[in-house]
């Protein structure tokens, strides 16, 4: 199967029954309860500087327990899979002193959940898809670093986009869509977006993008200040397969916000909250029936096309979530009269 | 489809250097904090996009496009509306692209470089994701007929929606908009064939917008506000029915359609729509009868408030601001009260109560509460003698909220500021001992010590002030004088009191104040019983600014002097003379306040008045602009008495010198033969890098080098001073008068520095004699030739003023002079230099390096150690540490 014949015929799916992303991979390694020396592996056993907590860099060093883990999620019973490149930039990855490592632990990521996708492709017979997850990096374009100097940045977005088509590039050859996500702000989006369309006009390839912003708190914004529906219209000439929210809130308190962008969005609606809200020592205990029970009501309400879960989900939590949507009639994209729709942090509307 | 409501966006066109000449200031000074104010004032007006144009030719446009964009990202007030970004560059535009997080507008991309150059940038729109405007302007030029409008449009849609597949939503058409009644025959039609295109492309290419820019149509009716207006009207409303449904608009440059007089209306329309053709003749005979027209009747006084209670009467007073029976009214209260005392702990704190809290929600503005002051201050000053009395009589003390020490430091004379926070803690019942201006320090913390003094406040608006202020907390630190210090004025700020203040006292907590309005605040707090957290947490919010300060330094790259010099501003002087003055050496000027009324800038009034908003749009505020209109009716009324009884006497002084420029500074001669040097004045260059070919400005390379005639201007200006009037107003308890009257002095002396310079460019150098702008361009600095001040951004150097005042023999012949510091006195007083060349403009030098200190510490013969503490505030580095480090 072509990449293109599976994202037809994951589309097709998707227009009978809900799809099922994959949950938490950061929860499933911290259960490995590597050390340092288990994130180093024999490649990195000299490296200068401490790794542990570099999670792509599993990718390399222990590139098994990666794959087990998308298993696990494809015996839960997710549909797609996020590759583990959360990442794999030379931005994120200068942490670490690996920003040299950001392609080839981008294109291992991309393998790695390949060869288990398709491992359950051939078990199954069901088309299974990858996900080339493109993350935030730890830079912001469109907030200062410094509060007394409002107009400084510490990196430009020609930087930023030059990283994420690196990524991009890397990845490109295994998998089927590109998710951008855990967007706080739109920005750095953009500039992942411009880089993923360049990538396309100067190679041809054409992988689906998906956007997955971040509304951190309850003021139903993103971190850099906008609203969900203004967030809608600066990344919609990606013209995604699919947009949506991750992190940051459990199900219960992303509820209106994801109402808020299904009410406007004329594509799918993806969204993987957290395992609700992390409690005081920073972990999260919602358990898989309550997180169930929370998605499944946006299932059953016609508010969602794709589902997973973010921090703290584990397979148990998506095999809970693929059960309660079960029945559930997919979301129809909204659709809406023509106009010109245009965001500074609130959207803006001049009917056509 | 359903029928869409009829809608009309208007777009804010105040931040765009080439239609605002504040703004270019601002922008070109750097104030990027100012400048995004104007933003904010816009969306705060109602503009529900904004149009950002930085395209002026000294201007490095497209940082300006990013810093600018990337500040007003971090205003939640002006960033909730989308940007359009507005260049003929289309760098500056990508530039603007690489800055917004929001869907916005690209203003523009046309034809004019033909369809590969067009298709190519629509493209980059598509995957920056944004609107555009497209202009109708094609290989052969701008389209003018409402056939080749149309035309064009049509092409460029085509091209678009057909062969791009851009959005035909996202498409706005912007068919050029061009002065009608311009006396050529020609142009007659132009608002005709606007309208009529408008109506061809709305019904032809579906889903696409129609913009434009609407001030040019009423271009050849400038300074007529009254029939511009009518006309952006008239306009709007035929080219909105057509199908115009965006439009780049001063929003306060609009009447209703319907409000317009009859008979102007019908002219208006008559030349928008070409009507006759004596259209243009018949508005002009009656436009002059409309110039100078608008708004302001005189309102009836009303007078049902007298008939209320006592009590409610005095509340009335003081949340009104009438003092014009307070006295007989709190003689009425103490009457029926039992002792004095109640009266002012009963009606009149209850007023006072109603007025801080109006001015806590922002309903009431400071010049109102000030006049509240005056009403409270003089009902309390009545009721004084009757508490004595009493006093005398019981043996008791008055209790106060608290007592604050408050002083402009040494060598500074400026205090309109500080005597509005003296005023504002008085109303919140706090006892303040104001010790004035140039107060020296021991006297400060010697009175301080005496009085039991909870808090002391400093104040200063020139930056030598700044280490005044470090000496101050330093010798409190030697004399473990523990009590908090409050930091304000106008060249203070968190980050030089975090850095430089903080540092030098542990005893007790610094805390810099913005403005009035925050420091009854602060002083509470202070006072407070949790005074010990609140001044950890203003330490540890101290201690994080310095931190950041520090790690901010070197984000920005600096060149090196040499290359700096090389790279500094240049014209072929051998195509360039500059012009003679009509006569050199020195001569003074006694203007009177009649005439210069004229050229005063009324927005720093306001702003004074911590009012921020521009004149004359202010009175248009919902909120502020009755404020904002009693205001100015007091100044008036103020400047009137100021007139007819003399109590101002403005003096100047200017002269001409032969000069050349010398490296960064210039030299100047004692005759024509420019054989013998008279004296220097010294110049600092900027050092950021830039990151095109724009020069590194000096302010003297305006000024032609050796073996050309040049010449450089100098002068001092003051509206004087007046210490009777103003005892006379303390006396009286009124504060508000006195603070009017320093503010109306300041503004007289920059009116009197407009004014010179105009008769300098007409008359006395001559290099204008035909200039003819309005008053309005001439404090939007529209004419040639510029007049830096030392001590400001293109020359930050206080100093620089000793050899100008020398040069001018100011105190001889204007009765100016220095303090130690360098402030000039009368504080209403104006001094700078003179440059003639048309391409001189403003500039700020921002922040040097250690080896433009080291240069320029030689030429001016002081220790380095010397000139790091003159130009603390524009080092880019940590005096005393390793420049390695």
């Amino acid at each position: 199967m072509t990449s293109g014949e599976r994202v037809e015929a994951l589309a097709a799916l998707g227009r009978e029954r809900v799809l099922i992303l994959d949950g938490a991979m950061g929860t499933q390694i911290q259960d490995l309860k590597l050390d340092e020396e288990g994130y180093r592996g024999e490649r990195f056993a000299d490296w200068p500087s401490a790794i542990k907590g570099n999670n792509d860099i599993l990718n390399l060093t222990t590139p098994d327990a990666v794959k087990a883990i998308h298993k696990a999620y494809f015996e839960a019973g997710s549909d797609i899979v996020e590759t583990n490149t959360f990442s794999a930039t030379s931005i994120a990855q200068a942490d670490y002193g690996m920003q040299e490592l950001a392609p080839e632990i981008a294109r291992e990521g991309a393998r790695l959940a390949r060869e288990a996708a398709d491992a359950i492709e051939a078990e199954t017979g069901t088309p299974r898809g990858v996900a080339g997850a493109i993350g935030p990096t730890n830079k912001t374009l469109s907030i200062s670093p410094d509060v007394n100097d409002p107009g400084f940045r510490d990196i430009d977005f020609e930087t930023i986009r030059k990283a994420y088509h690196e990524q991009a590039a890397a990845m490109a050859e295994h998998v089927d869509f590109f998710l951008i996500e855990t967007v706080f702000d739109t920005l750095n989006a953009k500039a992942a977006i411009k880089a993923l369309l360049d990538l396309k006009a100067e190679t041809g390839i054409d992988r689906p993008i998906m956007i997955s912003g971040t509304i951190t708190d309850r003021s139903g914004r993103t971190l850099s200040g906008q609203t969900a529906e203004a967030f809608w219209y600066s990344v919609r000439h990606a013209r995604p397969w699919a947009v949506g929210l991750n992190c940051a809130l459990g199900a219960e308190e992303m509820r209106p916000y994801i109402a808020e962008i299904a009410r406007v969005a004329d594509t799918r609606i993806i969204t993987y909250p957290n395992a609700g809200l992390p409690n005081d020592m920073g972990e999260y205990d919602e358990t898989p029936d309550e997180t169930s029970g929370f998605v499944g009501e946006w299932a059953r309400s016609g508010l969602v096309n794709i589902l997973g879960g973010c921090c703290g989900t584990t397979p148990e939590h998506i095999r809970a979530i693929a059960e309660s949507v079960k029945g559930a009639k997919p979301r129809r994209p909204a659709r809406r009269e023509r106009a010109m729709r245009l965001s500074g942090l609130e959207p803006f509307e001049l009917s056509a | 489809m359903a029928v869409a409501v009829p809608t009309f966006v208007n777009v804010g066109e105040r931040t765009n250097v080439t239609g605002s000449a504040r703004f270019r200031k601002l922008i070109t000074e750097g104030d990027y904090a100012e400048a995004v104010s104007v933003a904010r004032q816009q969306v705060e007006n109602g503009a529900q996009v904004i149009d950002v144009n930085m395209d002026e030719g000294l201007l490095d446009s497209v940082e300006a496009m990013t810093v600018f964009l990337r500040m007003i990202a971090g205003e939640p007030d002006v960033a909730r509306v989308p940007v359009m970004i507005d260049s003929s560059k289309w760098e500056v535009i990508e530039a603007g692209l690489q800055n917004v997080q929001g869907k916005a507008i690209v203003n523009s991309i046309s034809l004019k470089e033909g369809e590969e150059q067009f298709r190519e940038h629509a493209e980059k729109c598509l995957a920056y994701g944004a609107a555009v405007v497209v202009m109708a302007f094609d290989e052969t030029g701008q389209a003018d007929t409402a056939d080749r409008k149309f035309e064009i449009c049509e092409r460029a849609y085509r091209i678009l929606v057909d062969e791009i597949g851009f959005p035909p939503e996202d498409i706005i058409f912007d068919p050029n908009i061009f002065a009608v009644a311009t006396g050529i025959e020609e142009h007659n039609n132009y608002a005709v064939d606007f309208i009529e295109a408008t109506k061809r492309i709305r019904e032809n290419l579906p889903g696409c917008h129609v913009s434009g820019g609407l001030s040019n149509i009423s271009f050849s009716f400038r300074g007529n506000e009254p029939v511009r207006r009518a006309m952006h009207s008239v306009f709007l409303y035929h080219a909105i029915k057509a199908g115009m449904d965006m439009g780049i608009v001063n929003a306060g440059q609009l009447d209703i359609y319907d409000d317009i007089d009859e008979e102007l209306r019908e002219l208006v329309e008559d030349v928008i729509l070409n009507r006759r053709d004596d259209a243009t003749d018949r508005l002009l005979e009656t436009a002059e009868r409309y110039r100078g027209q608008g708004g302001g009747t005189a309102k009836e006084r009303d007078l049902s408030w007298r008939e209320a209670a006592v009590g409610d009467r005095i509340r009335h007073a003081l949340v009104h601001g009438i003092n014009e029976f307070i006295v007989e009214d709190t003689e009425e209260a103490r009457q029926q009260f039992d002792r004095p005392l109640h009266v002012i702990e009963g009606p009149l704190m209850d007023g006072m109560n109603v007025v801080g809290d109006l001015f806590g929600d922002g309903k009431m503005f400071l010049p109102q509460v000030v006049k509240s002051a005056r009403v409270m201050k003089q009902a309390v000053a009545h009721l004084i003698p009757f508490m004595e009395e009493e006093k005398e009589a019981a043996g008791e003390e008055q209790s106060s909220n608290g007592r604050i020490v408050l002083a402009t430091v040494k060598g500074d004379v400026h205090d309109i500021g500080k005597n509005i926070v003296g005023v504002v803690l008085q109303c919140n019942g706090y006892d303040v001992i104001d010790l004035g201006v140039m107060v020296p320090c021991e006297k400060i913390l010697e009175t301080a010590r005496k009085e039991k003094a909870d808090v002391i406040g400093l104040s200063g608006l020139i930056t030598p002030s700044l280490d005044e202020m470090v000496f101050v907390a330093s010798e409190m630190e030697r004399k473990q004088i523990e009590i908090p210090l409050l930091i304000g004025g106008a060249t203070t700020s968190p980050a030089h009191t975090a850095v430089k203040i903080d540092p030098a006292i542990s005893v007790a907590p610094v805390i810099h104040v913005l403005d009035a309005s925050r420091a009854v605040g602060v002083v509470s707090k202070l006072l407070s019983d949790s005074r010990d957290d609140y001044a950890r947490d203003v330490r540890a919010d101290l201690a994080r600014i310095r931190e950041r300060r520090l790690a901010a330094r070197s984000s920005k790259k600096r060149v090196p002097l040499a290359e700096a010099r090389r790279k500094g501003w240049d014209c072929d002087w051998s195509q360039y003379t500059p012009p003679r003055p009509n006569w050199t050496g020195v001569k003074t000027f006694e203007p009177d306040v009649a005439t210069l009324v004229d050229y005063i800038d009324w927005t720093p009034f306001f702003f004074t008045w911590e009012m921020k908003g521009s004149y004359p749009a202010i009175f248009d505020d919902p909120n502020r602009g009755e404020a904002a209109r009693s205001l100015f009716d007091d100044a008036q009324a103020m400047l009137k008495q100021i007139v007819d009884e003399g109590l101002l006497k403005p003096r100047a002084v200017c002269g001409f010198w032969p000069a050349n420029r010398n490296g960064d500074d210039v030299v100047l001669y004692t005759d024509d033969s420019r054989t013998t040097v008279l004296d220097r004045f010294y110049g600092l260059r900027q050092q950021a890098a830039k990151s095109n070919d724009r020069p590194h400005l000096s302010q003297f390379d305006f000024l032609a080098p050796e073996g050309n005639e040049d010449w450089i201007g100098g002068f001092a200006v003051t509206a004087g001073d007046n210490p009777d009037v103003l005892a006379a107003f303390e006396k009286a308890k009124d504060d508000y008068s006195a603070i009017m009257f320093k503010a109306l002095s300041d503004r007289l002396a920059e009116a009197a520095a407009e004014w010179l310079h105009e008769q300098v460019r007409k008359h006395h150098w001559g290099y204008a004699p035909d200039e003819a702008h309005s008053k309005r361009e001439l404090m939007e600095e529209a004419y040639a030739g510029i007049r830096p001040a030392p001590g400001y951004p293109s020359q930050p150097d206080h100093t620089e003023k000793v050899t100008l005042f020398k040069l001018l023999d100011a105190p001889e012949n204007a009765g100016i002079s220095l303090t130690n510091s360098f402030a000039m006195m009368p504080a209403s007083s104006v001094s700078g230099v003179y440059l003639s060349h048309p391409d001189s403009h403003y500039f700020a030098v921002g922040r040097i390096e250690r080896d433009q200190v080291e240069d320029y510490a030689a030429r001016k013969g002081w220790t380095v150690e010397e000139c790091e503490r003159m130009l603390a505030p524009i080092l880019d580095y940590a005096p005393g540490a390793e420049s390695a480090a």
